[in-house]
């Protein structure tokens, strides 16, 4: 099927003889899509006289594409002088027949549209946030009914989840955690070093391992990893009407899928800080014995007296928080996705920014209860 | 098109073409033809392996052992320029539409219009509109979000998509499921519609008998592994087989047939 196109790609397009324009060769869209033939045949038809008689050749290539590139020229009517074949003039009925609307309703271009953004993203945030405190009281709800009738709650599920967003997560916690603990303790090092005071390493690094960084590095770590895996998961099932089978089921969305995660994230969110801190600690006392000659033995003695047990607390305490927060916001954005591929993306992302910020929020929160306090 | 030698020579060609996941055999040495022009409709019961074997004629999935031929051309031969070029030849239209659900109508259907390249947008603006117009949307609808749209729709703008650059062969992976009788119908009547006028070959996967009464030219029944039989629908229905018994004989199939075998 190629070769007569092959020889047909050589005939002039549009031809002159004893007053009749004929028209030859290709004219299909695999012709036209080549660079500039659709303005060089433009250009030759605008040039033919208006009442010009046209013949269209028989072993003319022409598709819809192509004629209505022709029928556009000749003003969305046919010429009164004109031969072709019958093929020909259905292409060309059709083309007459479908009376097409010549335009797309334009779009109303918005002069103020920053403006009307601006108001837009904090109606749109204070939405958010609402449905954020329904869900969790949504949330408590459940949680009451799971504990007034422990049998019916969702072990397995929470057991799924504590295996895939935490028991998954150590691998990528402890090497993050282990690098930074490197990076802090070496770049302290250097400085405490300048003041003869290389000892008080091992308090610097503690509390600022145990107290913040802990919580915070293993809380963004969580929710990069596990909450968008949790938003992507669930809007799939938006995709997939699974939400609505549930519901129609009479499943509540809320039991078995948000109180399982949240609850799961709440368990493990501390075994995980847990976790991070040993593992920067670690970092930090082999980055400090070699910057410093301090011995490891003494650096895990220091320890207890340096951090104290009431940040140790903190640390655990920020932790369930933090894992909360994360499940209950994956969850959120999860369920406001809209069955299109863009709001799926779009969601993912939500969720993450919103997660990630909520938890350093939580933290300057605690940051300035704690200190009000006297922790 | 319709003189030269390419005429008689299949469009499409399947020989020979055994399909298996893991221990299940789908297909066993199986054959198929499509010529030229005609509307072939591909008839199985559940699990047959009809898009299976759409599928492989598409290039989406590789087969066991067997060849395909499309356009005189082994499937897998079709690599990179000309896999693009073949690409630009054939359409489909996907059982559940396949739309970009990121996009607008009107850019679902420019979409294949726009990757050929260098079509000024002015004239795809116009190929877009009449192929919706053919279809019977409106300019309106061009500017709707593909979820906002209901089944009957999605299935048109498919078509329209399908058809946005004149294809020469075109899939239809059942092409009337989900649509009301009367739009069904207009349906067909639009493939039929077009397809006296355009041209293309139809390749379409199907159980409406209606469907298959009023546009299929030829029809081939895939069952036991095989294309059981393939011919004309008077020929089918003179098979004996338990498939084609409770397909075209029972109550349904008279009632759709019955015009057709009297």
């Amino acid at each position: 099927m190629l070769e007569p196109d092959a020889e047909l790609a050589n005939l002039a397009p549009l031809t002159h003889e004893h007053g009749v324009w004929r028209v030859n060769g290709r004219w299909n869209v695999q012709a036209l899509a080549a660079p500039g033939v659709v303005r060089q045949r433009r250009k030759a038809l605008k040039s033919v006289p208006h009442d010009a008689a046209w013949a269209l050749d028989d072993t003319l290539r022409l598709d819809s594409v192509g004629a209505q590139l022709l029928w556009d020229c000749w003003g969305s009517r046919l010429p009164a002088n004109i031969v072709f074949s019958p093929a020909q003039q259905r292409l060309f009925d059709m083309l007459a027949q479908a009376d097409t609307p010549d335009k797309l309703p334009a779009p109303k271009s918005d002069w103020l549209a920053w403006v009307r953004q601006i108001g837009d993203g904090l109606v749109l945030g204070a939405h958010h946030a609402r449905l954020l405190l329904l869900l969790l009281g949504g949330l408590a709800l459940d949680f009451m009914a799971m504990l007034a009738d422990p049998r019916r709650a969702p072990f397995k599920e929470i057991s799924a989840q504590i295996y895939r967003t935490g028991a998954q997560a150590l691998g990528i916690t402890a090497l993050v955690g282990f690098l930074i603990g490197v990076v802090i303790s070496y770049l302290s090092a250097q400085q405490l070093a300048l003041f003869g005071a290389g000892q008080f390493i091992v308090k610097l690094l503690g509390v600022s391992i145990v107290r913040e960084l802990g919580p915070v590095l293993a809380a963004i770590l969580v929710a990069g990893r596990s909450g968008s895996a949790i938003t992507a998961q669930i809007g799939v099932m938006r995709v997939t009407q699974e939400l609505d089978a549930m519901q129609v089921m009479g499943i509540s969305h809320g039991q078995r899928l948000i109180l399982p995660r949240v609850i799961a994230l709440a368990i493990v969110m501390p075994l995980l800080v847990l976790w991070t801190d040993v593992m920067a600690l670690m970092g930090g006392m082999l980055a400090a014995h070699y910057e410093l000659g301090l011995q490891m033995t003494w650096f895990v003695q220091q320890l207890p007296t340096a951090v104290g047990v009431t940040n140790y607390w903190i640390g655990l305490v920020k932790g369930v928080t933090f894992g909360a927060w994360i499940a209950l916001a994956a969850c959120h954005f999860g369920l406001k996705i809209e069955p299109n591929t863009e709001s799926l993306g779009k969601g993912t992302t939500a969720s993450v920014v919103t997660a990630i910020t909520g938890v350093i929020l939580i933290d300057a929160i605690y940051a300035v209860i704690f200190s009000e306090v006297g922790l | 098109m319709t003189e030269s030698a390419a005429h008689t020579k299949p469009v499409i060609e399947v020989t020979d073409l055994t399909t298996a996941f893991g221990t299940h055999v789908v297909h066993e040495h199986l054959n198929l033809n499509v010529m030229p022009q005609e509307i072939l409709a591909l008839v199985g019961g559940s699990g047959s392996g009809k898009t299976t074997l759409l599928n492989h004629i598409l290039g989406l999935q590789q087969a066991k052992s067997g060849s395909i031929d499309v356009f005189g051309r082994p499937i897998e031969s079709y690599q990179g320029r000309d896999r693009v070029a073949l690409t630009r030849r054939w359409g489909m239209l996907f059982q559940s539409g396949a739309l970009f659900s990121a996009l607008p109508v009107f850019d679902n259907v420019a979409l294949p219009l726009r990757e050929a390249r260098y079509l000024p947008e002015d004239l795809i603006r116009e190929v877009v509109l009449m192929r919706l117009a053919w279809v019977g949307l409106s300019a309106q609808d061009a500017l709707l979000m593909p979820s906002d749209l209901s089944g009957g729709m999605i299935k048109r703008v498919a078509l329209a998509r399908a058809l946005s650059l004149d294809p020469e062969l075109l899939f239809l992976d059942e092409p009337t499921a989900g649509l009301d009788p009367q739009r069904s119908d207009e349906f067909v009547a639009l493939i039929k519609a077009l397809h006296d006028q355009l041209g293309f070959t139809v390749v379409m996967v199907t159980h409406d008998l209606d469907t298959i009464r009023d546009l299929a030219t030829r029809v081939a029944v895939l069952a036991d592994k095989q294309v059981l039989v393939e011919g004309t629908i008077t020929d089918v229905m003179q098979t004996k087989h338990p498939f084609i018994d409770a397909f075209f004989h029972g109550e349904r199939g008279n009632r759709a047939l019955g015009a057709a075998t009297s």
